[in-house]
């Protein structure tokens, strides 16, 4: 079992209506829905990965994530999820304010490129970071708009969004005292529950 | 013709007959006094009756879905490719049931049907079917069959359109419902297909104003062309082009009307056949009950408002080259069940045969709908040995 999935499921209640962006073969929902007794939907690109959710009885639709969330209604689903993808999105900022609108809460993960290993590897090597949480090169990289613990607090910020709780963790998603003491640069994963500000 | 049946064909399977003597009241407000229904069944029913599909039809389709009439036969029933031991609507689980559309001209009444106060066929006097007529009829059948709550209702094209109406009219009489390659109503430009084929059919000097029955002629030619017309829709360019391309019929142009391209020569073969085995004044019909098809429209055109009333499961598919019934369709429905909060799983395959994919076996199609009708939540199987009745 995946393991940011407990993580995760701290953040949700029991009988919460949940929305996976980029839900891949619904491992996540599978388990919300087990333990939880959570209904809602995944949503996936993916052909393989659709048909894996319904072989486990999961609810997908086939969406990309790119294309507009519109028609879902404000505060719609308790809890919004998405799961290393929103660096891999061509408007993550949009996306972000979607998942607050449509969600009363969200959760959003993605790999921290302000890691030390990152910045060595770029610092001494001169070339685009690769890494266990970054494995491809620059050409054939599906992650188009990396981010940095910091960067993302910032965007939260200027967009009115809240942080709830964050979780930082390390590659095989543990989390440890000195990851607490310096995240953006000991942690490559970071969770946050995030919501709306209230104006 | 099959020298032997495949071991993952329902067999030789018999049409049956349902006569109805209770008065259906149509949507037109017209009333049919007595009716029957043809259908053919696969599989069994199981001892609580929990295992049962509902197979609805398309435009031209009818109840031989599956399987063989007789060794003689070129060709097995119309969605024979999803339908048997094994296959996605598996016969070893489901007991599955297929019915002509009243109206339709293949044994359930319709325009050629014997209107018993004049003694002679309906003709054009037919009623006009809404696509909620038809599911009251299925629901009827299905009150004859013991049936009191379909495991799912399946239909493509306009038989989506038949499932769509199920969930909404007979919320509790059906667990899981199937929408392929349809839409929750049809667009300005496909009612337009559907007027230049009905004009077809209507401006045929042998059509008498639909009792040509009564002049001992059919108008085959303005049917054939409806045919034509519906057949390129039904198509993608690519798949067009990959089948006919520019292929010449006789290797040379030869400067007149006749066939020059493949084509052509196909669009000619398709039509004729299909004027020697379908009724026009059921063509007419069929095409109507489409543009008149807006569940939305009782429900002040809100779709979400509409669908909130049911209950079941959905699954929703649609085509990547269907621009007939185009997959931002099959969408609109999809976001109308997500509004209401309901259960749904949605799919655009990836293929090349256009509006016609939902009859072909695409791998990630039918593992989609397999995983959708799932068997194994029916628990036991008892009593489902494969067997065509």
């Amino acid at each position: 079992m995946r393991h940011d999935l407990k993580y995760i499921a701290n953040w949700v209640s029991t009988n919460d209506r949940v929305l996976d962006l980029g839900c891949g073969d619904g491992e996540l929902l599978a388990y919300l829905s087990a333990e939880k007794n959570t209904s809602g939907y995944g949503m996936e690109i993916n052909i393989d990965e659709i048909i894996a959710c319904t072989e486990r009885g999961v609810d997908v639709i086939h969406q990309d994530l790119n294309d507009s969330l519109d028609y879902l209604d404000d505060a719609s689903f308790d809890t919004v999820m998405m799961t290393q993808s929103l660096q891999q999105t061509r408007h993550p900022e949009i996306l972000l304010n979607e998942m607050v609108r449509i969600g009363k809460r969200a959760i959003v993960t993605f790999p921290n490129f302000g890691h030390w290993t990152t910045r060595v590897y770029l610092g001494l090597k001169g070339m685009m970071p690769m890494s266990k949480t970054f494995p491809f090169r620059w050409y054939n990289t599906p992650n188009i708009h990396n981010c940095t613990f910091k960067d993302f607090e910032i965007l939260c910020k200027e967009q009115g969004i809240r942080i709830i709780q964050r979780t930082v963790v390390n590659t095989d998603l543990e989390e440890s005292w000195a990851i607490k003491l310096m995240p953006n640069i000991l942690g490559q994963v970071a969770l946050y529950h995030i919501e709306k500000q209230e104006r | 013709m099959p020298t032997e049946i495949p071991a993952d064909s329902v067999g030789l399977v018999t049409p049956q007959i349902a006569q109805f003597d209770e008065p259906l009241t149509l949507r037109s407000g017209r009333v049919l006094e007595s009716y029957q229904l043809v259908y053919e069944t696969y599989g069994t029913l199981n001892k609580d009756h929990s295992n049962a599909i509902l197979i609805c039809h398309a435009l031209s389709g009818h109840h031989h879905a599956a399987g063989y009439h007789s060794m003689d036969d070129k060709k097995p029933g119309w969605w024979d490719s999803a339908i048997g031991p094994g296959k996605p609507i598996d016969t070893n689980h489901f007991f599955v049931v297929a019915l002509n559309n009243l109206g339709g001209c293949h044994g359930s009444t319709g325009p050629t049907s014997i209107d018993p106060t004049t003694n002679e066929p309906y003709g054009p006097e037919f009623p006009i079917m809404a696509v909620r007529d038809w599911v009251t009829s299925h629901a009827r059948l299905a009150d004859r069959l013991g049936i009191n709550c379909w495991h799912a209702v399946v239909g493509g094209s306009l038989g989506g359109m038949q499932a769509l109406r199920w969930s909404i009219d007979y919320p509790e009489r059906l667990k899981k419902c199937a929408v392929i390659a349809a839409a929750p109503k049809l667009t300005a430009q496909n009612i337009a297909f559907n007027e230049v084929a009905r004009q077809a059919i209507t401006s045929d000097t042998e059509f008498h104003q639909g009792y040509y029955y009564k002049h001992d002629t059919l108008p085959r030619k303005g049917l054939a062309l409806a045919r034509m017309l519906g057949h390129i829709t039904y198509l993608s360019d690519d798949s067009m082009r990959d089948k006919f391309g520019r292929e010449l019929k006789t290797g040379k142009l030869n400067f007149n009307y006749e066939i020059d391209f493949e084509i052509e020569s196909y669009l000619r073969y398709q039509g004729k056949r299909f004027s020697d085995m379908f009724d026009a004044n059921s063509y007419l019909l069929m095409t109507k009950s489409l543009d008149y098809f807006d569940p939305a429209s009782d429900f002040d055109n809100d779709l979400s408002k509409c669908l909130s009333r049911s209950q079941c499961k959905f699954m929703v598919t649609s085509f990547s080259t269907d621009w007939r019934f185009a997959p931002e369709r099959s969408k609109e429905i999809v976001d109308a069940l997500v509004r209401a909060q309901k259960p749904v799983s949605y799919l655009e395959v990836d293929a090349p045969q256009g509006h016609d994919a939902f009859l072909f076996p695409i791998p990630e199609y039918f593992s989609f709908l397999r995983n959708f009708l799932n068997p194994a939540e029916l628990g036991t199987t008892e009593g489902a040995a494969p067997h065509a009745s």
